[in-house]
């Protein structure tokens, strides 16, 4: 952190200033100093500020258009397809926007697994993360609850009924989270107000999560500790501004693409079928970012088992700086985790894919095999990995690898091997 | 006042605390609990508690499904063969072990709650590999007595509260 003391030029900034130290937050964030190694997968955090934003700003406009109400709330998002001026344009928006902020998370986290971001001292970013995310799959749950389809409803039920799987109490909270004894008008109008409730929780959380990166700094490619501000670190504006605002154009492009040219592509037809409490669509399926997870509840033949083990697949994640025991971060100097952590991401991609498919015969078998992968991932290999792994050597500072010395005086050291590399 | 530096002892202060706490506990529960309660079922919705069906044009074969409460019912008049069926299992071999002549009184008539005890899917009519229902959803399948034969679903379908009000006339709830 850049601690030096920060005076503004203007005798008002100074006054201001003295009461209320925007001045000095403002800037801090544009001279923090970051990593200059920094890749283009480190632009995802900025890209999910967008996509908080965009949600944000298109859902307030949409509330203004949706009635919350079992016999409105289906021809009310016809009526803002049709008749509200762009409201076409806003709900594709705000529809696919929910598909591509899920795809900016998931590129986030796995960045994160990949550089091991989430190790000491980076913990607390980490679990706020996970954090993060369990709220946007509940926004992003109920949200899709709101239009009143089919696939709303029938994925309302099957989602509220997980928690009749507790044992006792099951039954009472799953009528407590109705409002009545089947998903009906009290459980949309909670649904609305509570998916207008949780961005603003994420955007509180978020505060933290940029708060808690702010105290030890970005970690970088190479995973190593470097001294800030020093030769190793640019400031944020202009050099890390540009690059993420190059990234964020790249993805509004392909976000363009689908609100412009495949908007239903993510969805599913039956939704535009109205909600009928007697009539289940032959093939429930929840949206794609939650395949995965969906694979892993069908997986397991009891019911209160399959939910545990749903739960637990997503709250692994937050015991993962305990459970990888490497004192390394980057995958980059660790050969056989970087093995392992390829294999993870095509088993989480087999998961998404055979959660998408009916749960017999092969499909079922494929997915129990990648269920039992998945925990074994988290529990056993990284575990062992962190304790058995030989890593390649760390390079002392971020420019060593590049210019041969550093600029820290501890890397004046002679390395042979980074030499070699060198000539 | 006397030197307590390492002795703990329980003052009148500690009582005043704990008796502090011990209050304003109540006190945030009798507050929280009203926004609490009031997401359950309200009072029109308990209105809604029974709902009469006329059955007299059913004939042996044929079901129905009725909204009671917001959920699907159904109403089977069964055929003696699926009488006979329901009635010949060992119900040792049941995962969720229910005679037939506890679920449908009268025989003839098979009065359940429609929806899948695995997550609340409605199953199909005179399907799956027991000739009863079969879940579309996970793939539970039920007998012609409603009863969880093959499947995720831990029990059998839930009988209502029904009774007959006169031969043609359902009452549940």
């Amino acid at each position: 952190m850049s601690d030096h003391e920060y005076t503004p030029s203007s005798k008002f900034g100074k006054w201001f200033n003295d009461r209320l130290p925007l001045l000095t937050l403002a800037n801090h964030l544009t001279d923090y100093p970051t990593p200059k190694n920094l890749n283009y997968w480190w632009t995802f955090g900025g890209i999910l500020t967008f996509c908080l934003i965009t949600q944000i700003v298109t859902g307030l406009v949409l509330a203004m258009h949706y009635i919350a109400h079992a016999d409105m709330a289906f021809s009310s998002v016809e009526h803002i397809m049709r008749d509200v001026n762009y409201g076409w344009l806003l709900r594709y928006v705000h529809a696919n926007g929910a598909s591509m902020f899920f795809l900016a998370v998931y590129i986030h986290i796995f960045r994160s697994l990949f550089y091991g971001s989430y190790k000491s001292p980076r913990e607390i970013i980490w679990i706020l993360g996970i954090i993060i995310y369990l709220l946007m799959m509940a926004a992003a749950f109920m949200g899709y609850v709101l239009p009143w389809g089919q696939m709303s409803f029938w994925g309302a039920t099957v989602i509220t009924n997980l928690f009749s799987a507790i044992p006792l109490v099951g039954e009472s909270i799953t009528t407590w989270l109705w409002g009545g004894y089947s998903v009906d008008n009290p459980t949309l109008t909670r649904f609305f107000t509570l998916h207008y409730l949780i961005p603003f929780l994420i955007l509180g959380l978020v505060v933290l999560h940029i708060w808690a990166l702010h105290v030890p700094g970005n970690n970088n490619p190479v995973g190593i500790d470097i001294k800030k501000p020093s030769k190793d670190t640019v400031p944020f504006h202009p050099y890390i501004v540009i690059k993420d605002a190059f990234a964020l154009l790249m993805f509004c492009i392909v976000f363009a693409l689908f609100v412009f040219y495949q908007p239903n592509i993510l969805g599913h037809a039956d939704n535009y079928i109205e909600a009928d409490p007697l009539v289940t669509p032959a093939h429930i399926v929840p949206e794609w970012y939650l395949l995965p997870f969906y694979a892993i509840l069908r997986s397991v033949p009891d019911k209160l088992m399959g939910v545990v083990a749903m739960l637990s697949a997503i709250l692994i994640l937050a015991a993962l700086p305990w459970l990888d025991t490497s004192k390394v971060r980057s995958a980059v100097f660790r050969p056989l985790f970087r093995q392992f952590y390829w294999i993870l991401v095509a088993d989480v991609l087999i998961l998404g894919y055979v959660g998408a498919m009916p749960a017999e015969g092969l499909y079922l078998l494929i997915a129990r095999v990648a269920t039992a992968y998945y925990f074994a991932h988290f529990l056993i290999i990284l575990p062992v990995l962190g304790w058995k792994e030989k890593t390649t050597p760390l390079p002392l500072s971020i420019t060593e690898p590049v210019l041969g010395g550093s600029p820290n005086l501890a890397a004046a050291r002679n390395d042979e091997k980074i030499e070699k590399t060198i000539k | 006042m006397s030197d307590q530096k390492d002795e703990k002892k329980t003052n009148r202060r500690d009582f005043l605390f704990t008796a502090t706490a011990a209050a304003g506990a109540v006190g945030v529960g009798a507050a929280v609990w009203p926004l609490v309660d009031q997401m359950n079922p309200d009072a029109s919705v308990k209105a809604l508690a029974s709902t009469e069906v006329d059955v007299s044009s059913m004939q042996p074969g044929q079901s129905l499904t009725v909204l009671w409460r917001g959920k699907p019912v159904f109403i089977k008049r069964r055929t003696d063969d699926e009488i006979k069926k329901a009635r010949a299992v060992d119900i040792n071999d049941l995962k969720h072990p229910e005679k037939d002549e506890d679920r449908a009184k009268n025989p003839e008539w098979l009065v359940m709650l429609g929806i899948c005890t695995h997550l609340g899917c409605v199953p199909l009519t005179d399907k799956g590999d027991y000739d009863g229902w079969f879940c579309p959803c996970h793939g539970s399948h039920y007998d012609t007595s409603g009863r969880i034969r093959k499947g995720p679903a831990p029990t059998n379908m839930e009988i209502p509260k029904y009774e007959f009000v006169n031969t043609n006339t359902i009452k549940i709830g």
